[in-house]
């Protein structure tokens, strides 16, 4: 068993930054990993997805054709990954750019009005990390330590792009952590 | 009241969105062609060239027959067709890596042998389609993937004036150089694509427009940034103008400014 | 070292440098562009050089000079530009020169697509270019294997004064893995000063010729013998393959490589934790393929399954190693399509389901 998840969104909404950070986290949490980006012509203006795997052995494929869980940053992402999530998995539905209901009944959903806590905050562009957070919270799978040392990283040098980005970050955490404490989602064991 | 349309899609544009980015003047020369294609009334006698680079789809976006050739070769494949249809009006799509780089041999023997065909050449400094990489056209000092400092002319050479080059041939031949910047220059360059595709229809030579486009995704600017990019540092390098005509050369071909001094 | 995430093409990159190779000759193509970008940006750093070729006939030939000097090339594309570059390898082979030839499979024939795909085997394996000569051809399946690969690769190419080629899909290119470089890194064979390489002669030894060119044909046959000897050697001695499952009973073995192998790897664990008997076999060196390891493998089971992001290569030496001995199943996706665990561990059970049914008719 592994942990992984598909995160897909539109070009430029930084679904290709926190599957890297989540795959750095997940290395310097001493796990294996690996982050594979969708690549091709669908790249410009339109879809982007990458697969993150965080395991605790020796990865297998890096492709992932059933997610255990799936971050769904809008609305043609969802339609695309709704049906692929293993049954007992986990779909995170950013709500601030999905405005349907998910019809899956037999995985859990945490719903995350991503845009509009990042707007909040001060930062529209730190969408991606409320989601992040969120799913951090949710499912531990790393541990939300290694990703802020990340986001102080990747933005060295730009101190209110770092406090917004771990603002969004937390609250994002938060609101995954409130979720599965609702009993709504079960954090996943990794290499289980 | 009488509706006049003032503004309409060329006949031979298929009605269809493109996939150029936003500020991306490939769109414009297509629509420029055309409207050329559909004046000159060749539109239905024409096979068209797409090649390898951002305008690979280009054979969606014409409504006249196509072939994709392979990186490079499209004036090979005209060549080819040409010679088997000589009454087809055909001609070569390309950008500055598929002409100037992997296909420098095909369009420079096309053109010595004269083959009645027209070369559309669009000149953007970059390697568009593979993400920005330096391209033969490149500017002295211009920054792209493969030459992250900037191009290094000690290393890389000066950037190729395709235009120029192709003019010292002494086979008869068009060649010119246009630009789409501006709605003005965008009117001359239709006027040269006109002259290149009447040179074809009447059988007469060779033709090449080279044309200077924007590419602001692998630039790195905004579309109106780009434009003014193309005033400020494409169009001192690269002289606008006609080259070589069958007749005779139009004027001698001016030295570019700055760095030859 | 430390590990470090790396996406597959710039740890390529930076296991060629630690390799001790400071010449690049290429030219850009999608899926492996960022070799070209990251040597272009590294090199210099080491003192090396980076030319980006006016295209990929050039780079070869580029590789071709740079290798008859006696120095350490290295060049990288993906499927067209790997067809184009056919020419400088078959000089190469024939001429005998140490090159590394990284090629990022995308999807053809033709322009095709820029997706991963395996559909280049025979081009690497059989050939490619011209005349009797083989290409050593190493397939990883990981970003760490692939920058150990590509290391070896340039030993190799210097032991055997041979082309050497690493065959990896889209996958492979673009994914990011940990990666470990060893600090000290002893060569794969022993090395030899290059005695035959053309550096300028004053005199005290006859001429070096860099040449694949013999008029007379009984030269040039005891040439094309030569170079059969060395690939007889690589036979003996470079083969390299993995298993896994193979230490418990199964009925089905399949056979992939590359990162498909991977793929393959995560349906065995599934099989396994459903009590379903499955081990898999996966070819390393691709040439030399390693036909009596697999034959030695599926000594046991039942039926052999072979998965290719093609419609069937790598099968072909499958048949060749098996004679016929069990039936062989054949999975495959092409146009860049990938396959998957679930794919492959469905095909697996219906292979299982067929061999009881033939039980009972038997
Ligand atoms: C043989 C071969 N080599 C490389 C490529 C990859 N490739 C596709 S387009 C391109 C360059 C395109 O640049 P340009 O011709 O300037 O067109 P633009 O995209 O800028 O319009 C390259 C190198 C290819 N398709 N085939
Ligand atoms: S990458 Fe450049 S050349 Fe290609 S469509 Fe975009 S702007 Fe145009
Ligand atoms: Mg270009």
């Amino acid at each position: 068993m592994q942990n992984d998840l598909i995160i897909a969104g539109f070009g430029g909404q930084g679904v290709l930054l926190i599957g890297k950070m989540l795959a750095y986290a997940g290395m310097a949490d001493g796990k294996e990993v690996s982050w594979l980006p969708s690549y091709g012509p669908e790249m410009r203006g339109g879809t982007c997805n990458c697969t993150v795997v965080i395991a605790d052995r020796p990865v297998g494929s890096p492709v992932v054709e059933r997610p255990w869980v799936a971050m769904v940053m809008n609305l043609p992402s969802l339609e695309k990954y709704e049906e692929m999530v293993k049954p007992g998995g986990l779909l995170l539905v950013n709500t601030s750019l999905i405005n349907r209901e998910v019809r899956r009944t037999d995985v859990r959903v945490v719903k995350v009005p991503a845009n509009e806590i990042a707007n909040r905050l001060g930062n529209p562009r730190a969408a991606n990390m409320v989601a992040l957070g969120a799913y951090l919270g949710a499912t531990r799978a790393v541990s939300l330590a290694a990703v802020e040392g990340l986001v102080r990283e990747t933005f060295a040098g730009k101190a209110k792009v770092i406090d917004s980005n771990l603002a969004a970050l937390q609250e994002g955490y938060a609101l995954g952590e409130r979720e599965a404490a609702d009993g709504k989602v079960v954090p996943q064991e990794v290499g289980a | 009241m009488v509706e006049t349309v003032v503004f309409a899609r060329p006949q031979a544009l298929a009605p269809v969105p493109t996939h150029y980015c936003p500020g991306c003047t490939h769109g414009v020369i297509h629509r420029l062609v055309a409207e050329v294609l559909d004046e000159l009334g060749l539109a239905q006698r024409t096979v068209g060239i797409a090649p390898v680079g951002c305008s690979v789809l280009a054979y969606n976006y014409f409504s006249t027959d196509f072939h994709e050739a392979a990186h490079g070769r499209a004036p090979a494949v005209a060549t080819g067709v040409k010679r088997a249809r000589p009454d087809l009006i055909v001609f070569a799509y390309q950008g500055d890596g598929d002409l100037a780089s992997i296909g420098m041999a095909e369009i420079v023997h096309c053109a010595n042998r004269g083959e009645k065909i027209t070369v559309v050449f669009v000149n953007n400094a970059i390697y568009g389609m593979t993400g920005g990489q330096m391209a033969p056209t490149t500017l002295p000092g211009q920054v792209a993937t493969t030459c992250p400092l900037g191009r290094d002319v000690s290393l890389a050479g000066y950037p190729i004036r395709v235009a120029e080059l192709l003019a010292t041939l002494r086979t008869p031949a068009f060649v010119a150089r246009a630009a789409v910047h501006t709605p003005l220059h965008a009117v001359t360059a239709k006027e040269m694509l006109r002259r290149a595709f009447r040179y074809q229809a009447e059988g007469t030579c060779f033709s090449l427009v080279e044309v200077l486009s924007t590419c602001p995704t692998n630039w790195g600017m905004p579309p109106v940034e780009a434009t003014e990019w193309v005033e400020k540092n494409m169009v001192p390098y690269y002289p606008l103008g006609v080259f070589k005509t069958p007749e005779g050369v139009d004027r001698a071909p001016r030295p570019a400014p700055a760095e030859e001094g | 070292m430390a590990k470090k995430l790396m996406k597959g093409c710039e740890a390529i990159g930076e296991a060629a440098i630690k390799a001790g190779c400071k010449l690049f000759f290429g030219y850009p193509i999608t899926p492996q562009n960022e070799i070209p970008e990251y040597m272009a940006h590294r090199l210099p750093q080491v003192g090396g050089t980076f030319v980006q070729a006016e295209s990929e006939v050039a780079a070869s030939n580029m590789i071709y000079g740079a290798a008859g000097s006696g120095e350490r090339v290295f060049t990288s594309s993906s499927s067209p530009g790997i067809s184009l570059m056919q020419e400088g390898i078959s000089y190469i082979a024939g001429s005998e020169l140490p090159v590394v030839i990284v090629n990022i499979m995308r999807a053809g024939p033709g322009l095709g697509g820029i997706l991963p795909s395996q559909s280049d085997y025979f081009q690497a394996t059989k050939g490619g270019g011209h005349g009797d000569y083989r290409l050593l051809v190493l397939a990883p399946w990981s970003v760490q294997e692939a920058a150990d690969l590509v290391q070896d690769a340039f030993d190799l190419a210097d032991y055997y004064r041979n082309p050497v080629m690493v065959l990896g899909d889209g996958l492979i290119g673009q994914m990011m893995e940990p990666v470990e470089f060893r600090a000290e890194r002893t060569p794969c064979k022993p090395l030899s000063p290059k005695a035959w390489a053309a550096t300028g002669c004053n005199g005290d030894r006859p001429t070096n010729i860099i040449n694949s060119l013999f008029l007379d044909p009984e030269v040039l046959e005891r040439h094309n013998q030569k170079l059969k000897a060395k690939y007889d050697l690589m036979v003996r001695d470079e083969v390299r393959c993995a298993a896994y499952g193979t230490d418990r009973p199964y009925e089905v073995l399949i056979v992939a490589y590359g990162t498909v192998a991977r793929v393959c790897s995560t349906a065995l664990d599934d099989l396994r934790e459903d009590g379903v008997g499955a081990a898999l076999f996966r070819p390393i060196t691709l040439f030399p393929f390693p036909y009596a390891e697999l034959r030695a493998a599926a000594e046991t089971a039942r039926a052999v399954l072979v998965v290719e992001l093609s419609t069937g290569q790598m099968i072909e030496d499958v048949r060749l190693a098996l004679e016929g001995s069990r039936p062989i199943h054949f999975l495959g996706r092409q146009g860049g399509m990938l396959i998957s665990p679930e794919a492959v561990a469905e095909r697996v059970n219906a292979i299982c389901a067929g061999l009881r049914a033939e039980v009972r008719h038997g």
